[in-house]
């Protein structure tokens, strides 16, 4: 009986498609290498039956050379030692020699392998056919073509599962690749190549004096379009919604709780003249609700329809070789700007995601300038609503700072910790189109765990805030602190609220500066601060087990350091 | 019959590797991803300013680092 089940190979050959087709568990899926860095378990068959997969991160070799690759190849040791296991293992057809460099080192080893020939479509269409029964017979496991994405070929895998079975091929390890050749030769046939538009486009994209241009073409669209959609979500759908249907519900509760009172405080807040202010109130059910759901939301729906067509098209790693030299003077390569992009839309993730890495040092640089320099796309859509209204004389002071603070903290980083950046080597995957239903899939997925993770913190922050005002707590703060927040940045003392508050969630403490009454040169200082001084409480956490516990002490020094340094050279230049 | 290394070869030529210098690490690095002795590979294309190299083995577009792919050694027919 069967009891875990590996997903293993190379990178992008659609592991998490498989993953997810099999055991109905969502996963993150796209089209660039290395989007698994954690591995991932769900469940297949029913009551007795029941096995364990597990979606190990992509590797393209048995001898790692990365922290995502080490946890491939660890999953695949425990599992061996725990028999009862399976590897099922994930070939791209039309990839299939390099494949199978990966295929054979696992069939050395003491477990029963069956093998799914996925991106079997793509390979008809570009003109590849594999003898499938023949590199059976050769191989000496059972081989599925399937089409992840579309999921054919799935049920026939599930059925054949029990057909795993050790491999008795013989090989000398020196000898492998001649091997792999030899296979390859004889049970594939490439019948002829036509140029698809796809390989046009990616010649385009990726050649420099094309690729620039187009790389800032599809920067200033993405902007664009993430405002366009954030901006009229807001508009036309949410305020609306909070203004016209929720606001009489929390007039009628402010009444019925008599207008004022300590209950009324923490579930509706303040009335502003006489109405109720969803930003500025500052109740769980006025300014709590509305913070996450009609300022952010709108912004993360809109961040991630775009993230996840950039993702799933192929453009990522195009990007990546094109700004691979502006990275390396930042002590890193091109494909940090993964970590970069995810962390745009939440700094979680990104930290996650700097796993892609090879040393600990850039993992250090990524993570640390990911966390000062990159606010995440909650606070982002809380500057907009704030600052937005200056239009361009507001943004740039605040994003144009955090940009070459980004640069300038890279390039002494990179020049004070010692070791080298190691070299971009990565695979370009062909352009595909998205397929829609996977991509709001994967937006949904992702919304999901936004609201999952910052409501209830938004509205403990909110919580938070109430009690500390009530009892004068920060009043209490604000007074110790007044050197440095009055002084040194020039901000009122009532600002050290948020300051405490952006431990919890940054973009509730970018909306507790709304009702503060501060000037232009006020707000841009104290987003700058609160974008840079220290990560957010979910973020620390990952953080934290990332980095470990020195290397995080360090990342912390350098951001308080640096964030009340570039504040109040801010307020001295502004 | 020349031997150039990567960042040599022009845009659209076609070579096969020879020889791949390098650390036991770096050399397993390219060879998991195609790259080895005997392999037919194209210069699709390369960056300016000593950026990466991008080569085609097969049907995989690989982007290779500058330093990196002057270790890679080709002849070009």
């Amino acid at each position: 009986m069967i009891k875990k089940i590996l997903l293993m190979g190379n990178p992008n050959v659609g592991k998490s498609v498989i993953f997810s087709r099999l055991t109905g568990v969502d996963v993150i899926a796209s089209n660039y290498p290395g989007t698994t860095v954690e591995f991932c378990k769900g469940c297949v068959g029913k009551a007795e039956q029941k096995a364990d997969v597990i979606d190990v991160p992509g590797t393209y070799t048995l001898e790692p050379t990365s922290p995502a690759e080490q946890v491939a190849v660890e999953l695949l040791n425990r599992a061996i030692e725990e028999k009862d296991s399976i590897v099922i293992n994930v070939i791209d057809a039309t990839n299939l020699e390099r494949n199978l460099n990966l295929t054979l080192q696992l069939l050395k080893r003491e477990i029963p392998v069956i093998i799914a020939l996925n991106l079997w479509d793509e390979a008809k269409h570009i003109g590849i056919s594999i003898d499938v029964e023949k590199l059976e017979q050769i191989l000496g496991v059972p081989i599925i073509p399937t089409v992840a994405i579309t999921g054919e070929g799935i049920k026939q895998l599930v059925t054949r599962l029990g057909e795993a079975k050790k491999s008795q091929y013989q090989y000398e390890d020196k000898e492998r690749w001649h091997e792999v050749g030899n296979i390859t030769n004889s049970v594939q046939v490439i019948t002829h190549k036509h140029h698809t538009i796809g390989e046009r486009l990616g010649d385009l994209t990726i050649h420099p004096w094309t690729g620039i241009p187009i790389a800032i073409g599809v920067m200033l669209l993405v902007f664009a379009v993430i405002r366009f959609i954030g901006e009229g979500l807001i508009g036309y759908i949410f305020e609306p919604l909070f203004e016209n249907l929720w606001s009489p519900v929390m007039m009628a509760l402010s009444r019925f709780l008599g207008g004022q009172g300590i209950i009324h405080n923490i579930l509706i807040g303040q009335l502003i003249e006489g109405e109720i202010d969803f930003g500025q109130s500052f109740g769980l059910l006025t300014t709590g609700l509305f913070v996450p759901i009609a300022a952010v939301l709108p912004y993360i729906i809109a961040f991630y329809l775009v993230l996840s067509f950039l993702e799933d098209s192929g453009y990522l790693p195009r990007l990546a070789v094109l700004l691979d030299k502006l990275m390396h003077t930042v002590g890193l390569h091109g494909m940090a700007i993964v970590p970069m992009m995810l962390g745009l839309g939440c700094n979680v993730p990104g930290a996650l995601s700097t796993r892609v890495l090879e040393s600990k040092r850039e993992r250090f640089i990524a993570a640390t300038l990911m966390s000062i320099a990159i606010p995440c796309m909650a606070q982002i859509a809380m500057i907009f609503g704030l600052i937005g209204k200056f239009g361009i004389k507001g943004m740039s002071p605040v994003f144009g700072t955090l940009f070459i603070v980004w640069f300038v903290f890279g390039f002494l980083m990179s020049k004070i910790i010692k070791g080298e950046s190691p070299e971009i080597f990565t695979e370009i995957p062909p352009y595909r189109l998205p397929y829609f239903g996977a991509l709001l899939k994967k937006v949904w997925m992702r919304i999901k765990w936004f609201l999952r993770e910052a409501i209830p913190f938004v509205l403990l922050g909110v919580f938070i805030v109430n009690i500390l005002y009530s009892f004068g707590i920060i009043a209490f703060l604000g007074k110790i602190a007044a050197p440095i927040v009055t002084n040194l940045l020039g901000l009122p003392l009532e600002a050290v609220g948020a300051l405490i508050i952006g431990f919890l969630r940054k973009d509730l403490a970018v909306g507790m500066l709304a009702p503060l009454g501060l000037s232009l040169k006020q707000l841009i200082v104290a987003c700058v601060v609160l974008a840079m001084y220290f990560p957010c409480v979910a973020t620390f956490a990952v953080l934290l087990k990332e980095l470990g516990i020195i290397d995080m002490i360090k990342a912390a020094i350098i951001m308080i350091v640096s964030s009340f340094l570039i504040g109040a050279l801010l307020n001295l230049i502004l | 019959m020349s031997r150039i290394d990567l960042t040599q070869m022009k845009t659209g030529e076609s070579g096969t590797v020879i020889e791949l210098y390098g650390g036991y690490g770096m050399v397993t690095r390219l060879e998991a991803m195609g790259i080895r002795p005997g392999v037919m590979l194209t210069k699709v294309s390369s960056q300016i300013m000593r950026g990466p190299v991008i080569v085609k083995i097969g049907t995989t577009q690989v982007a290779i680092g500058f330093g990196m792919a002057r270790k890679v050694i080709v002849r070009v027919d």
